[in-house]
């Protein structure tokens, strides 16, 4: 049998008199791209919480297999000022790494050239990729991706892609990712979970895009030649995301 | 050596100077700059139960303090106030218990300027042993847990997720504070630590842009704070604790020139003539 690297079971989280997300259930497995997509505040970035432990659900349980090596991409880090940092440190944050390999890690994402660089001269875009190339240094077996191409430019934003596709090819880490980019998610995920404060509908992105529920929160207007994820429903949202049962 | 006063001054400011330096850097480093200040108004609270229990009066102000150091996490827990008004909360109301419970325990006589200000020059053989050993039992646990207390700094839910325990480290770290604090009292008094923690460090951030780099700095700067305040309260008949600080001031400002372009500067230059 297949084990999953994480498994979220019916996960619920409440904070301030308010339940962020609720009946949440999902499995990564090695080498599987599994992403969440949906609108803002929808508890894609909770959801990660839980998977990564940083949460404990409130209700239902959350598991992450022992012994597995987690790297995390966070949607927002502010570096405070008081604090000298260049990137080679940050790349040492979690442990301490070979010289040649994080050059050769910050090259793959494009700012070799920034190594003895403060952290906080670099733009929004190098700072992406240096969260990205810290979460590779250590080949993870399980990476949440928070947003991780924002800010990006363009081209850089595919390369970037490619880039987590080639990793999961060559490590065969299972993949969380959160993204906006529904061309992405389409062509490039194995399993979409679609959130709006609790599980829409998920399954593969190809039988995802016509559940009526996926089509009202992104419409259909996307190019049809792209592998799209389809998207069902069988109920209604009041605006806050909670199930309108009034029909 | 150790029979004169003036070299045990030395070497236990010293001693303290240095493991005052990577301290003060995660003060800075986390915002708790008033954590010091917390710490050292419940000192009083700390001398007065050694008194009236006759038991060491290190030992028991570190108790207190490693107590307030807790419940300022578990108030960080449980209130969504902000970590300033926690402090302030902390420190008035465990100064006004410690004056309470002086009140009430008439028999007992502190020397409060002594307290406030310490007495360098008054440390014996003892002290001395205890600020080294101390110490280095502080340096070795901060070193141990260094990583970890580092990564949560940068950002507590990356070192979270990535199977550090960033939490279990702050707990350690305050705990290391309220050592420090204990020990430093006979020193430089409760009312001047939070500066020779705050003043070096902030001197070294100025000089420094590596996060080792800035501990050591401001180890260095501490020391030789140490060693020309003392000599200059010597020589002037002036405070010893304040002409410590004094000095770690003038390091402070004399930090703010910018060392670092005219290094650029300098380094462009030689290009310039190759």
């Amino acid at each position: 049998m297949k084990n999953s690297l994480i498994e979220l079971n019916n996960c619920g989280v409440f904070r301030n008199d308010k339940w962020l997300v609720r009946g949440i259930s999902l499995k990564v497995f090695k080498g599987q791209i599994v992403t969440l997509i949906g609108p803002n505040g929808s508890g894609k970035s909770t959801t990660a919480k839980i998977a990564l432990g940083i949460l404990k659900p409130d209700e239902g349980t959350n598991f992450i297999q022992e012994g597995i090596k987690i790297s995390y991409v966070p949607q927002k880090i502010s570096i405070d000022w008081s604090l000298p940092l260049r990137v080679i440190d940050f790349m040492n944050l979690i442990e301490k790494n070979n010289i040649n390999n994080i050059i050769e890690t910050l090259s793959i994402t494009g700012i070799g050239h920034l190594l003895y660089q403060d952290v906080r001269n670099l733009s929004g875009g190098e700072f992406q990729r240096l969260l990205m190339a810290r979460a590779l240094i250590k080949k993870p077996d399980f990476l949440v991706l928070d947003e991780p191409v924002q800010g990006v430019d363009y081209p850089g934003e595919i390369a970037l892609y490619k880039t987590i596709q080639e990793i999961v090819k060559n490590i065969k880490c299972g993949i969380l990712l959160i993204s906006h980019n529904l061309h992405v998610v389409m062509s490039q995920t194995d399993h979409v979970v679609c959130l709006n404060g609790h599980v829409c509908c998920s399954g593969a992105p190809k039988s995802i895009i016509k559940e009526p529920e996926y089509i009202k929160l992104f419409g259909e207007s996307l190019d049809p030649t792209l592998a799209f994820y389809e998207h069902e429903h069988d109920h209604k949202h009041l605006p806050d995301g909670s199930i309108d049962n009034s029909h | 050596m150790f029979e004169d006063f003036l070299f045990r001054a030395f070497i236990s400011g010293i001693g303290l100077a240095i493991i005052a330096g990577p301290l003060g850097c995660f003060i800075i480093w986390r915002r708790l700059s008033y954590f010091g200040d917390t710490l050292s108004h419940s000192a009083l609270l700390g001398v007065v139960i050694g008194y009236a229990l006759n038991i060491n009066m290190i030992l028991s102000v570190f108790i207190i303090s490693g107590l307030i150091s807790l419940s300022l996490l578990f108030l960080q827990k449980r209130t969504i106030l902000p970590n300033d008004a926690l402090l302030g909360l902390l420190a008035h109301s465990v100064l006004a218990i410690g004056l309470v419970t002086l009140g009430l325990l008439s028999f007992i006589r502190i020397d409060l300027m002594g307290l406030l200000f310490g007495d360098i020059l008054a440390v014996n053989f003892k002290d001395i042993l205890i600020v080294w050993i101390g110490g280095a039992i502080v340096l070795f646990f901060l070193i141990m847990i260094w990583r970890p207390l580092f990564a949560g700094t940068v950002n507590l839910e990356l070192a979270k997720a990535e199977g550090m325990k960033p939490e279990l480290a702050n707990v350690i770290f305050t705990l290391l504070i309220a050592a420090v604090i204990a020990i430093s009292i006979k020193i430089v008094g409760i009312l001047l630590i939070t500066g020779l923690l705050i003043i070096p460090a902030s001197a070294s951030r100025n000089l420094s842009s590596t996060p080792i780099q800035m501990a050591v700095i401001a180890s260095v700067v501490g020391v030789v704070s140490v060693i020309f305040g003392l000599y200059s309260s010597i020589t002037w008949n002036t405070p010893t604790g304040p002409s410590i600080l004094s000095m770690a001031l003038v390091i402070f400002l004399a930090s703010l020139f910018p060392w670092k372009k005219l290094l650029i500067f300098k380094k462009q230059i030689k290009l310039f003539d190759k």
